[in-house]
């Protein structure tokens, strides 16, 4: 079964995180994929850039429209994402509870329903 | 056929039935928790299970009195249940109801119900563990998980969960079918974790047994619906599957106690140390001191063994005749400092009114912020009233009537009221 680990936190201003405090995160997600890696659950991981540097479209009354940052403007945003495939939410919750980001954000365990493989569509079982 | 031979058909077939009916009800009553936790433990699905086991019921019903009750009714009555389980999960209907499962997915549903030992409940063990840890996983909404556990695991049916937890009958079923809904879809697994997660998780589980001693008055005053008589089953049967859990032997000596006082508790209210402790069950209270006897081996007395404790010095005044304050007092000492709830604080406070003297306990009482908490209103109008200062404890007990859910303890209160004055 295919859960996505959410990764949501309040973004740091540009420039006031300092290089040490970065290597020091970069090490330890390399570090939790490693494990989740050796441990045969993961299927996917993504780190992303700042909602800053987001574009978001939407269709307002049937018209295209284009528009720099977030859909949703909240303090917290998305900042990334891993993708396990474990039994049960036991599992998914034990890793989960792993996650460095935990430090400085919430971590949302969502349950896949189908997701493609090969091109195809499958359940998520 | 003479009228005679009909009515003696009519007598036979009256029989056969109320036997059925009786043998059908006794399975429902002693083995519902156990087939539900079997039967979900296969898919995840809760509803399913419920479903099924009710069809199941039904179907033992109609068939027993023609076809006689078999040797193994709860072994029947899986065997029908696992068949209209994966009936559903076949049938087309239930695929369309999801249509993003194209493949003909049937999770491990057990289908080989064939080897009569697979259809003794006993030798698979007892499986109603996961079902309660299920019903109180971290994952399910904390309000819910107790009318969950009723529901699933002794088969209390929807509206009487409603009316005794005081919420409309529309909206606890609809978070019940939510919570049934979100264990399947996230797959809460069935299964007893690790012993350190058991352990983590083993507080929420005795908190929704703790909450299903909650008793609400129907609209109807004359007519009392009470689960402390559920709440005791479901805590018993809980601290046996955990054998040695001495916070589990609290909870059951716990909601033991407080069944052995429910008649005492029937209309009009009356205080617990003003109880005729005649009208107390006096074997519940041997049950419960049996089994507060099995939390010695704890290392210090948890909060639940603290209040079955607090329960046994109150029981012993069927013995005594005198209420052992001193005792009531270290008790209360001791569970404000493993929980210190509002409510434990306020007992508190009330325990050192009579052991130090009223002024000792309005000061403790001073110091918590209970301005909308029936207890402490009530508690302090106690106090008050002991004190001799009549006029503070009139308005005191005319608040604490105020805040009270229950018309009965209200009246009770102002009943105190007028009288002091």
């Amino acid at each position: 079964m295919h859960y996505m680990l959410l990764l949501h936190y309040a973004e740091p201003e540009g420039g006031t995180l300092d290089q040490e405090a970065i290597d020091q995160a970069q090490q330890e997600f390399s570090a939790y994929a490693d494990v989740l890696h050796r441990a045969g659950v993961l299927v996917a991981g993504e780190v992303l850039q700042p909602s800053a540097i987001t574009t978001t479209l939407t269709t307002v009354d049937g018209t295209l429209t284009v528009q720099d940052g977030p859909f949703a403007d909240t303090k917290e945003q998305l900042g990334g994402i891993f993708v396990l495939d474990v039994p049960d939410l036991d599992a998914a919750l034990h890793w989960a509870e792993q996650v460095p980001a935990l430090r400085w954000g919430a971590v949302e365990i969502r349950p896949g329903a189908t997701f493609i493989t090969d091109g195809a569509w499958v359940p998520n079982t | 056929m003479g009228p005679e031979h009909l009515s003696a058909r009519d007598a036979v077939q009256q029989a056969a039935e109320q036997a059925a009916e009786q043998a059908a009800e006794y399975v429902a009553r002693t083995s519902y928790g156990r087939l539900v936790a079997r039967l979900a433990a296969s898919t995840g699905d809760l509803a399913l299970a419920e479903d099924a086991l009710s069809g199941a019921l039904e179907e033992a019903l109609r068939r027993w009195p023609g076809d006689g009750v078999p040797d193994n009714p709860e072994g029947w009555i899986l065997t029908v249940a696992r068949n209209r389980q994966r009936d559903v999960w076949k049938s087309s209907a239930h695929r369309t109801g999801r249509p993003l499962e194209q493949a003909e997915h049937v999770p491990t549903v057990e289908t080989g119900a064939t080897d009569p030992g697979d259809l003794d409940l006993d030798a698979v063990g007892d499986r109603r563990l996961e079902l309660m840890l299920v019903c109180a996983h971290p994952a399910i909404d904390p309000a819910v998980r107790a009318p969950l556990m009723l529901q699933s695991v002794l088969g209390i049916d929807a509206a009487r969960i409603a009316r005794v937890f005081a919420v409309a009958p529309s909206a606890m079923a609809q978070r019940l079918v939510r919570a049934k809904k979100r264990i399947r879809a996230a797959r809460v697994p069935f299964a007893i974790p690790d012993r350190s997660v058991l352990a983590e998780r083993l507080p929420a589980v005795f908190e929704a047994v703790y909450g299903c001693l909650a008793a609400q008055w129907d609209d109807d005053a004359a007519a009392v619906d009470s689960l402390a008589g559920e709440a005791q089953y479901l805590a018993v049967t809980l601290a046996a599957l955990l054998h040695d859990e001495p916070e589990a032997w609290g909870l059951a000596a716990l909601t033991t106690f407080t069944l052995s006082r429910a008649r005492a508790a029937e209309a009009p209210y009356i205080p617990l140390d003003e109880q005729d402790p005649a009208d107390w069950d006096g074997d519940l209270i041997a049950e419960a001191e049996t089994y507060l006897r099995r939390t010695a081996s704890a290392r210090a007395p948890g909060r639940f063994a603290l209040e079955a404790a607090i329960g046994a010095v109150h029981a012993a005044r069927r013995r005594t005749g005198v209420l052992d304050l001193a005792a009531l007092r270290t008790l209360y000492d001791a569970l404000v400092i493993v929980a210190p709830t509002l409510g434990a604080q306020v007992a508190r406070a009330s325990v050192v009114g009579r052991t130090d003297g009223p002024e000792a306990g309005l000061a403790l009482l001073a110091d918590l912020d209970g301005a909308t908490f029936q207890p402490w209103h009530a508690a302090r109008a106690d106090l008050l009233a002991r004190a001799g200062r009549t006029d503070e404890a009139a308005a005191a007990y005319r608040r604490a009537a105020e805040l009270s859910d229950d018309p009965r303890v209200a009246e009770f209160l102002l009943r105190r009221g007028r009288e002091g004055s």
